[in-house]
């Protein structure tokens, strides 16, 4: 039998129970459309994380003071990280480019009539906008020395700046930070973007000293010294590139060093190390993760769509008993019969699963567009879905175009 | 007209039927043969078995003992497929339900067994033209698109009439042709069967209605599953 008009035949078919066909292949538009936008959404997520980290650089290693160990006042050598060891770190390991120490505090912020609460302060360091890649739009930034004597300036967020000047130019302005702490504006960032969930725009910059003296100033830091919850160290270009000197033999000697001035042993340090690296492997293996559930929920809702044809095809095969009992009765084989049914359950799925694929790439464009987020169809995962409604129009065609393949003549000519 | 040669040989057909425990014999030994352009009715009361001997004739199933030859080859022991086949090539059928596939155009209805036909050397071009000359031979030509639920019975039964043509079959079989028709209607169609046996048709009719078996040369009475006596044009047989 010629197979376009195998074609035909369940095309009419399909398109005499116009409303039926539709809802049959809902299950299986769902389900590719499913697959599409969520691999979309979590391709987009990792493309963001990855553009990010490169944007951040791949030689930031992160010491973290481990706070757990330490209650306050008990032993003044043993616990977290101090100021101090920023400086440490910067003058005598060599290899490193920069350091950057950031202490935050989150207070409200006045200027003039203008007043914005739960502002991020960051008290942070010289190093900051390169180690950071933060480029200053107008002013400039603050200096060592500046930092050193705790002067009373600030950076502000794009955003932030926008939000408590709007046109007017920031440059010279005091602005009240907390209770009493007056800080002149120096300069204002470029526009950073959100980096991870961190929304350096809407910051405000100031000497650490600020920060620490005035700001979380407490009681232990006279025996502790400024404690502080991170330090960023930059590390040359060339470590692990060239020469003997590999990233890790960077952080044994930033370990050994923080390890002697809080006398503690390396193993059991009150500080912890991470590379930019460390980060981008847990967000790599957390974002597969997620990627693999989405799909695994996405293929689940397919072989719902295919248990949804099966079902709709094991109605049409009884009520269409006597259809089949003609098409027999003038000659039609079983596996006519089986092939006319199959098709159809074939056709059902592959349209769609066309249908789906539109669905799948305009609804992740519209996501996109709605959330903010990022997506990006994965031209594999396209494939796959348009490939498994077909697999699952077949598997699941098939039990139905058996029974109807199976009819006997007679009985399905008497049928009612 | 070659009244020798044989169309319908068959001998000691057994059809069994298993009911639960209980076996029906629902065709118990009966032999029948039909010539080349013959017109044989077949009747009997209900449970006599005629609608067995129908199908067994029909090639809708196969006999459980005996053997039938139809047009010179034995089809007492074919599978399905096969069946189907000899239905496709050899057979028509004309339903008393018309058996018209519903919401389909009477063309593409009288096409089907065509569509089914392996052996057809036809284009779908071809096809068509033997359809639309197998419409006009019974009347409706100015039918051929319509739709089942758009004809009357009379013309829904033309179109399967039609349909049972248009595969040149060696044999029509009618299961009571006229049954879901008013008089006038079922008259029409019985001229309609008279002027195809005259054409040289050979149809066999199933028929529980003595008035529409006159319109045959030969009466087949069936009881009990056996062939009880035959009336040729009045006249009893024996």
């Amino acid at each position: 039998m010629k197979p376009f008009k195998v074609i035909k035949i369940a095309w009419l078919a399909l398109w005499k129970n116009k409303i039926r066909s539709l809802l049959t292949m809902l299950g299986i538009i769902i389900g590719v459309a499913a697959v599409i936008i969520m691999i979309a959404i979590s391709a987009g997520t990792e493309a963001t994380i990855q553009e990010q980290i490169t944007g951040l650089g791949s030689n930031l290693i992160y010491v973290q003071g481990s706070f757990g160990r330490m209650a306050p006042g008990a032993d003044s050598s043993g616990g977290g990280l101090v100021y101090d060891d920023a400086f440490a770190i910067a003058d005598q390991i060599n290899g490193v480019q920069g350091v950057v120490v950031e202490q935050s505090s989150t207070q409200t912020v006045k200027a003039g009539a203008t007043s914005l609460e739960d502002v991020t302060i960051m008290g942070t360091t010289a190093d900051f906008p390169s180690v950071r890649d933060m480029e200053i739009a107008s002013g400039r930034y603050f200096s060592q020395q500046e930092i050193d004597r705790t002067t009373t300036i600030a950076v502000l967020g794009s955003s932030l700046a926008e939000e408590l000047f709007g046109e007017e130019d920031p440059f010279g302005q005091t602005i009240t930070v907390g209770t009493n702490v007056r800080l002149t504006v120096v300069g204002v960032f470029d526009e950073k973007g959100m980096v991870g969930d961190v929304d350096y725009d809407s910051r405000l910059y100031t000497p650490i000293t600020i920060v620490l003296e005035k700001l979380v100033d407490n009681q232990f830091s006279r025996f502790l010294g400024d404690r502080v919850r991170l330090i960023y160290v930059e590390v040359d270009e060339t470590v692990g590139t060239e020469g003997e000197r590999t990233l890790d033999d960077v952080i044994y000697q930033i370990s050994l060093l923080l390890a002697k001035r809080h006398e503690v042993s390396l193993d059991e340090p009150d500080f912890t190390i991470t590379t930019q690296q460390d980060i981008i492997t847990t967000q790599e293996s957390t974002t597969a993760a997620f990627r693999s559930l989405l799909a695994w929920v996405a293929g689940v809702s397919l072989i719902v769509g295919g248990i949804g044809i099966m079902n709709i095809m094991l109605v049409s095969v009884t009520e269409r008993t006597r259809e089949i009992g003609i098409r027999q009765s003038v000659g039609a084989t079983p596996n006519d019969i089986r092939w006319q049914f199959l098709t159809e359950a074939l056709l059902l799925s592959l349209i769609g699963g066309l249908i789906g694929v539109a669905a799948g790439v305009t609804g992740a464009w519209i996501f996109g567009q709605a959330s903010g987020m990022r997506t990006e169809i994965v031209v594999s995962s396209v494939l796959l879905a348009f490939g498994s409604a077909a697999t699952v129009g077949v598997f699941f065609g098939f039990y139905p175009a058996n029974q109807a393949a199976q009819l006997d003549p007679i009985d399905a000519l008497r049928y009612e | 007209m070659n009244k020798n040669k044989a169309i319908i040989n068959g001998r000691d057909l057994v059809k069994v039927y298993q009911m639960g425990e209980f076996e029906v014999r629902a065709l118990d030994g009966a032999s029948i043969q039909v010539q080349e352009g013959e017109f044989v009715a077949i009747m009997g009361p209900s449970g006599s078995g005629k609608s067995t001997l129908m199908n067994v004739l029909g090639c809708l199933m196969s006999p459980t003992s005996g053997e039938y030859i139809l047009d010179g080859e034995d089809v007492s022991d074919l599978d399905k497929v096969e069946l189907a086949q000899i239905r496709n090539q050899k057979l028509g059928f004309i339903f008393q339900s018309y058996n018209l596939l519903a919401r389909t155009p009477a063309l593409e209805n009288v096409i089907l067994p065509l569509f089914y036909d392996r052996t057809s050397l036809l284009t779908e071009e071809e096809q068509k033209e033997k359809a639309i000359k197998m419409l006009n031979a019974v009347g409706l030509e100015d039918r051929i698109y319509h739709e089942p639920q758009e004809l009357s019975g009379g013309q829904q039964q033309r179109v399967s009439v039609a349909r049972a043509l248009v595969n040149d079959p060696v044999m029509v079989m009618a299961d009571e042709p006229t049954g879901n028709l008013d008089s006038k209607s079922g008259a029409e169609i019985m001229d309609l069967l008279v002027s195809l046996h005259k054409k040289g048709v050979t149809i066999v009719m199933v028929t529980h209605d003595p008035a529409i078996a006159e319109y045959t040369d030969r009466t087949i009475h069936l009881l009990d599953g056996k062939v009880a006596r035959e009336v040729i044009n009045g006249k009893e047989k024996k």
